[in-house]
Order: structure tokens, then sequence, then C-alpha cells
């Protein structure tokens, strides 16, 4: 059964909304599945490689960049995460990436091939290229995410030496994001009781209502801190148990990363387009 | 031992919110501490949690809480939030009920042996790997008190513990406090409640002590509560 259920969230305003997705992502996260059992830090490496072997494509690169649309296809079939999930979830963010290189056809007018008579300009090309880096990159970022719990994460950045100070404030702005989500929530639904018919806030009210905002989010920081603190937190997370770094992490991330190499520089659309057209 | 020496208190200068306060509380008793609203009730609570400082002193078990012994405090000190959900601020209840005792640095065996204790004895089992933004209000209380009783406290302290729970969830939260052997401090409106869990109660006035004894002899003292903006509780009306 896919995860969302938009049908249920009728009743809950975008704030609530926003918060149920981001609950969604722990869970999917908790789910089993061979990739969610890999060793965090084996998750986090071979996305920052796929993620810098994919940006590294030159802008015309098109037929070389296509292929690595494999991997993300691979990691969602065997972790069971759903495609859709993945695009309803980054449906806000996909359109500022995809709006990168959107005006490259007006600069880059060179027509460089032309598929049945029709010229298809460098700005084109580029832009695709471009749109499709952005996308490709976000779905390996949305699949670790998907796969790996924040608490895992952390563990791993801890194990991979990133300065602990670091990776605290990562999960507090974690953990942050959604109470301040919460308190949002409460403040459009309380405005709205008292405006009723009127979409969204209206622009006199953003300064107060973003002012208290703040406070009203700073306060309950606070008391989650507090009540961190009361529990013996001093400073350092105690991060998430993670197994050792086993045989089958490495082997993934080493299978994974000469996959990239072997897209990167083997042009697999180019040799598979070789064998049928002449 | 909870104990309370000559403690004065204020948010700004000149305005104080406690003035030489003195109580001590035995180990095992169980105290309600009453009071109307900007008494000094939750002031009283964050004194004793080192949340905040004031002059005179404040001691858990002898140890005098200051910053160099706030670790040791705390180790000793179990706080039930009155908003469970800033206290349940893990994706689960399991989750929630780790972090304190991992960070007392406790084995992980020993962690989960307490989890699934803390849990049995509350009969929570079945909320152990819930998510903390899928369960009840009632539940994510009872999650709260199950938080920390799983760091194994001396003593418990609860800001307003049945505030916005139904009937049932409100009898079960009661149930469960009466059945915790821990020292109780339970600050709260809910004067039935009082009457149901402690034996004692202290009645906080303008930051002074108005009144402490017999939870009974106080709670059924109409003039006194009345005359600090008390009512009688409705099983004494």
């Amino acid at each position: 059964m896919p995860l969302i259920r938009e049908k249920a969230f009728t009743t809950m305003n975008k704030m609530q909304k926003a918060l149920a997705e981001l609950s969604e992502m722990d869970e999917l996260a908790a789910r089993r599945s061979p990739v969610h059992t890999l060793h965090p830090a084996a998750k986090l490496l071979t996305t920052i490689v796929y993620i810098l072997v994919t940006l590294s494509f030159d802008k015309y690169d098109l037929s070389g960049i296509v292929p690595m649309v494999l991997w993300p296809i691979l990691m969602f079939t065997v972790s069971g995460v759903n495609v859709r999930t993945c695009f309803y979830k980054l449906r806000i963010v996909l359109p500022l990436v995809m709006a990168v290189g959107l005006f490259n056809p007006f600069f880059d007018r060179e027509i460089m091939v032309t598929i049945g008579g029709a010229g298809v300009s460098g700005g084109v090309i580029s832009m695709i290229t471009l749109m499709l880096k952005g996308v490709f990159c976000l779905m390996a970022s949305f699949l670790l995410m998907a796969t790996t719990k924040i608490d895992s994460l952390c563990a791993a950045l801890r194990k991979l030496h990133v300065p602990a100070m670091m990776v605290s404030l990562l999960q507090l702005t974690y953990r942050y994001v959604g109470v301040m989500t919460e308190e949002l929530a409460v403040m459009t639904d309380a405005y709205h009781l008292r405006a009723p018919g009127q979409k969204g806030i209206h622009i006199s009210a953003w300064g107060s209502f973003l002012g208290q905002l703040l406070l009203r989010s700073m306060d309950r920081a606070q008391e989650l801190f507090s009540s961190m603190m009361l529990r013996g937190y001093h400073e350092h997370f105690h991060y998430a148990d993670i197994d050792r770094f086993r045989a089958r992490d490495a082997l993934f991330m080493a299978g994974c990363i000469l996959f990239f190499l072997l897209l990167r520089y083997g042009n697999i659309a180019r040799l598979i387009g070789g064998l049928v057209v002449r | 031992m909870i104990e309370f020496q000559n403690v004065n208190f204020a948010y700004e200068k000149g305005k104080e919110v406690l003035h030489d306060m003195s109580f001590r509380i035995e180990k095992g008793e169980s105290v309600g501490l009453i009071g109307a609203n900007g008494a000094g009730k939750s002031t009283i609570m964050k004194l004793l949690l080192g949340l905040l400082y004031g002059e005179g002193k404040v001691l858990i078990d002898g140890v005098e809480v200051k910053k160099e012994t706030l670790g040791e405090i705390r180790a000793k000190l179990g706080f039930v939030l009155q908003n469970s959900d800033n206290q349940m601020f893990m994706p689960t209840v399991y989750e929630d009920m780790i972090f304190g005792p991992l960070n007392y640095g406790l084995p992980r065996e020993e962690v989960d042996r307490r989890v699934d204790e803390v849990l049995a004895r509350l009969n929570l089992e079945y909320l152990k790997h819930r998510y903390n933004h899928k369960i009840s209000g009632g539940e994510k209380r009872m999650g709260a008190i199950a938080t920390i009783l799983a760091m194994e406290p001396s003593a418990i302290l609860m800001d307003e513990p049945t505030s916005a729970l139904d009937p049932y969830n409100r009898r079960i939260v009661i149930n469960t406090i009466r059945e915790l052997e821990q020292t109780k401090l339970i600050a709260s409106h809910d004067l039935d409640m009082i009457l149901d869990t402690c034996d004692r109660v202290i009645l906080i006035s303008g930051g002074r002590i108005a009144a402490d004894g017999p939870a009974r002899e106080i709670l059924s003292n109409k003039e006194l509560l009345e005359a600090n903006r008390m009512e009688l509780p409705l099983r004494m009306q």
C-alpha cells in the first residue's frame, strides 16, 4: 500500500501535512530491506560518490548521464521504497532544480545534434543534462534518508570522524524542524479559525506571525532541550548503535562505485546505441 | 530526601517569586504541590532540577544542587513534564526510553532490560515500537512516565500529570502514580488527583508556604483553599 494516503490528509492543514510527511520519513527509514540493513556509512559514502560522479558529467554529455538513473532505479526496487513517494515528497524542490539551466537555450543556440531533420541546440542539451543531474542527486539523497534513520546516519558521521558538534547540530536541527512545523500548524489553524475564507496569511499579519512563531518555537525548543538535559544529555548525543562494517557493506560500496565509474567512463548509452545503430 | 533551605528566587530584580522558602520531603513520601497560577510551583520544580538557581540551599539526598553536581542530581531525579510532546522527542517510545539511560553510560543489555521491565510493569508492552506522533495523549503521558522510570530515579517530580487527559486515561495515570515507590513531588491543580496520590500537601501562595500538612486535612479546609484562589476537591464538595 502506498505510504502517502492523500485522502487521510484532507482534514489537516498544510503544516500538519508537512509534519506527517516528515514523520513518514522516519517510518520509511525504519522499514526492513537489504538496503535498509546496510551499514549507514556505506550508504552515505556511496551516495556522496554517486552525487560527485553525476555532477562530474560535461554539460553536453546527455547520453552519458542518462544511464546514471539505473542506480536509483535499482535502489528503489531493492529497498521497496515507492518512486511515487520520492517524487511526491520532492515536489517542492524539484521545480527549483528543474529551473536550473532554463535559460541555457536562449544563450547557447549552436546546433549540436539533428534529430529527424530538426536541430537541437547546445542550450537545450545542457538544460536537460543539468535537470537530470539535479533530479538524480535529489533521488539519491532521498534514497539515503528513506533507508537510513537520522540517528544511524549521525552515528555513521561520527564514525567517519565528523566533529561531534556538527553532527549534534544536524540531529537537533532535524528535530527542531518538527517542533517549528508543529507550532506553525497550531498558529495557522488559530489564524484561519478567525479569518474564515481567507487564503493564506494576510501580508499585514506576516510580521507578528513570524515573530510569534519564532518565540513560540524557541520556548518549545528550550523545553525540549531541558527535557534532554534532565535525562543526562551533555552536549553529545548518544548516537544509535550501528552494526560493524561488514564484508557485504564493503562489497556494496565497491560494487556501486565500480558501477558508477563504468557509467562515467564507459558511456553505456553509446555502447548500447552502437549495437543497434550503425 | 528533598530539602529547600531558606530559598529566595526572583526572575527580575526586586520581584521575588519565592521568599525564604524551606521544606523537607522524606524518602518515599508522596507530596502534592498546589497553589494558584503564578504561585511559584514551576519555579520550585526548576530549582530542584537545577534549571534555575536561587539564594539559599536546595538539597537532594544531601547533595546541594549546583552546576558541579548536576549530573549526580539529575540521575536521582525524574521529571515528567506537563506537555508530553516536549518530553517524547525521539521517533519511537523505545528510543525515548533508552535516551536517558544511555546518556548515563549504562550498557545496552541493562538498558533493554530496564525498558522491558518498566513497560511490563505499566502494561505498555504494545507501545514499545510505536511512533510517538501516532499515539494518543494518554498513551503519550504514560510513555513519558515510562521514559522516566527507565532511568530508575530515586525521586520523581511531576508537573500537572493529569492535565488534558480524559477520565479513563486520568484514572490510569493516577493508579500508576499510586503504585510508584519513589519519592514523589506532584505539582497540580487537579486536587482530586492530589487527594488520590499524595499523603501530604504543600500549599504555595505568593511565593510562600501557606500550609504544609496531611493532604486530607488541607484539601478539606474550604476557607484556606478559597483564601488562596483554590476550591475544595469535587469529592469534598
